[in-house]
């Protein structure tokens, strides 16, 4: 099989894998706990932390763990908003936020959730033919009672990089908190959260071939920010629930792994994504790509082609040992187009439907390329002949 | 392939709907045919369907589709049931014949991707719109009955539903 869907997830590295079956089967004591194994259990999550934060090029007493991006994003957004509780503040309740339109659903709905709850006011800023937000939009849209902005490091579905720079120094010139969601950016590209200038960041472990289920958050100090999840008070009180150590540990492990081969690996996925984006347009008319063509992770194509279905190409590619993943949201139950390709105002209605997204990783090969290249081409013709008009 | 998944629960394509996707069965436009109808679901999906009549009879049918792999499926799967049938028992298929034929669909897929039934059915009518245009609404042959003529689209079809 040739995987490329690894925005989606990726296997997990064998040495994530070792580490974590040798927590499983040693190390079972609770870090909270304070005889050996207890304690030993507590060395090996402060260590994951360190790690993860030297990743991110934060203090590890700024690191939360969590389950993974969503509930980070969750902590995050909810986090920062429910920690303004004085009366009469025009922070907190009845706030005003702003994101982007092509943010994932967990960053989409909690906003709406915080606007059907506690009554705040999303602003969703729009993004450019490429996928890019506009500083100056941000700029314009921060008002006296804005509480939060949030905003992806890269999109996950189209890959472009947004910039995240200068929307943090505006942000920090109005005084308004600053998240991150940098799912699909860590252990990818360089990413460090003092050069970025943000206030809080979200990173998942299995997006960089550690496990699932596990992920945190970055809180600078000095952020607005309250704990929502109650209980026995680990993580400093900011997320309650015995820590999921073997998680934790493969967390750390994969971030060691992610900064040593980072500069190699992403100078040969980029290489890599080139060869694939030449390859299709030259010999697929009518492909078009999607998001920006620099500003670009290392590993994502999407392209369009137009009258066909993604799904169609999907299961196409799938049925010669190729995993893609396919824009339309038809494909997950709903009927409604990808909402990210939506925003890119200009995308003509027939390439809608018609998106599939690749992305790179470890596995992949120059041979693969090729391969990809005409099975997709040969595929996009077959599928052309079923409608000529 | 989809031992694991039980409806409703995790959609998957029969092996069926992947075979006819793979292989489509009497795709493509046919230049002279008698009766064509296009049906275009708001998901963008477009199903044409061409049909050929000799002696009341489907003597070819084609068709052109945009789609999803289910819709595919469903326009192979019609066109195969449908080419040398009669004009009465080629409309008698209806989008759960060519579903139960396929081996079910998933369920997200019913509304949207279902419909190329339908759309051989309105190629059927339009046949025989411009027969009665050509005022040749008679019935055709002994044992004709009331299919054989151009329905007004308000009239239920055979099953009762109005389109």
């Amino acid at each position: 099989m040739i995987y490329l869907d690894h925005a989606a997830t990726t296997p997990l590295h064998p040495e994530v894998a070792a580490v974590m079956y040798d927590v499983m089967q040693k190390c079972y004591g609770n870090p909270s706990t304070t005889y050996t194994i207890g304690r030993e259990a507590r060395e090996l999550l402060e260590n994951a932390r360190k790690q993860v934060a030297d990743l991110i090029c934060a203090q590890p007493e700024e690191i939360i763990f969590t389950s993974g991006g969503t509930e980070s994003d969750f902590l995050a957004l909810w986090g920062v908003v429910c920690s303004h509780k004085e009366q009469g503040s025009k922070k907190g309740r009845g706030s005003h936020i702003i994101t982007s339109s092509i943010e994932h659903h967990a960053v989409l709905n909690n906003s709406a959730n915080l606007a059907k709850y506690l009554d705040c006011t999303v602003t969703y800023l729009p993004v450019d033919g490429d996928g890019l937000i506009d500083p100056a939009d941000v700029k314009q849209a921060i008002r006296s009672d804005t509480t939060l902005i949030s905003i992806m490091h890269a999109n996950n579905e189209i890959g472009t990089i947004e910039p995240i720079e200068e929307i943090a120094s505006i942000a920090r010139e109005e005084g308004v908190p600053f998240h991150i969601d940098a799912v699909q950016t860590v252990g990818h590209i360089p990413v460090d959260v003092n050069k970025l200038g943000v206030d809080l960041l979200s990173l998942s472990g299995h997006k960089f071939y550690g496990p699932k289920g596990v992920g945190a958050l970055y809180v600078r100090q000095g952020t607005p920010f309250t704990s929502l999840l109650q209980g026995g008070g680990q993580e400093r009180g900011y997320r309650s629930g015995t820590e999921n150590l073997p998680g934790i540990v493969g967390l750390g492990k994969a971030a060691v792994i992610a900064q040593r081969d980072m500069e190699k690996e992403q100078q040969r996925l980029e290489k890599l994504r080139d060869a694939l984006i030449k390859g299709i347009e030259e010999q697929i008319p009518g492909a078009r790509l999607n998001g920006h063509r620099t500003k670009r992770l290392p590993h994502n194509v999407n392209f369009a082609f137009p009258n066909i279905e993604g799904e169609s190409l999907l299961l196409g590619l799938d049925l010669q040992g190729i995993a893609v993943s396919s824009g339309s949201a038809c494909s997950t139950g709903s009927e409604e187009p990808s909402h990210v390709l939506r925003a890119l105002g200009g995308l003509p209605d027939q390439y809608l439907n018609g998106a599939i997204r690749m992305t790179l990783g470890r596995s992949n090969t120059e041979e693969d390329i090729t391969t990809v290249i005409e099975a997709l081409a040969t595929l996009v013709k077959k599928l052309n002949q079923l409608f000529s008009s | 392939m989809n031992s694991l998944t039980k409806e409703g629960i995790c959609p998957m394509y029969s092996p069926k709907i992947i075979e006819h996707f793979q292989n489509p069965r009497k795709a493509g436009k046919i230049p002279d045919a008698d009766g064509i109808a296009t049906i275009a679901e708001g998901c963008g999906d477009i199903f044409r369907f061409y049909v050929k009549i000799r002696n009341n009879r489907l003597e070819k049918v084609g068709y052109e589709v945009k789609g999803c792999p289910v819709a595919i499926a469903c326009c192979s799967m019609t066109a195969t049931l449908a080419e040398g049938k009669s004009l009465a028992d080629a409309m008698m298929i209806t989008n759960e014949v060519v579903e139960k034929a396929l081996g079910g669909l998933p369920p997200e897929k019913k509304h949207c991707s279902n419909l190329a039934a339908d759309a051989l059915y309105e190629a059927i009518q339009d046949y025989l719109y411009k027969r009665a245009l050509a005022g040749n609404t008679a019935p055709a042959a002994s044992g004709d009955d009331w299919r054989y003529m151009y329905l007004p689209r308000d009239v239920p079809d055979s099953k009762g539903n109005r389109r």
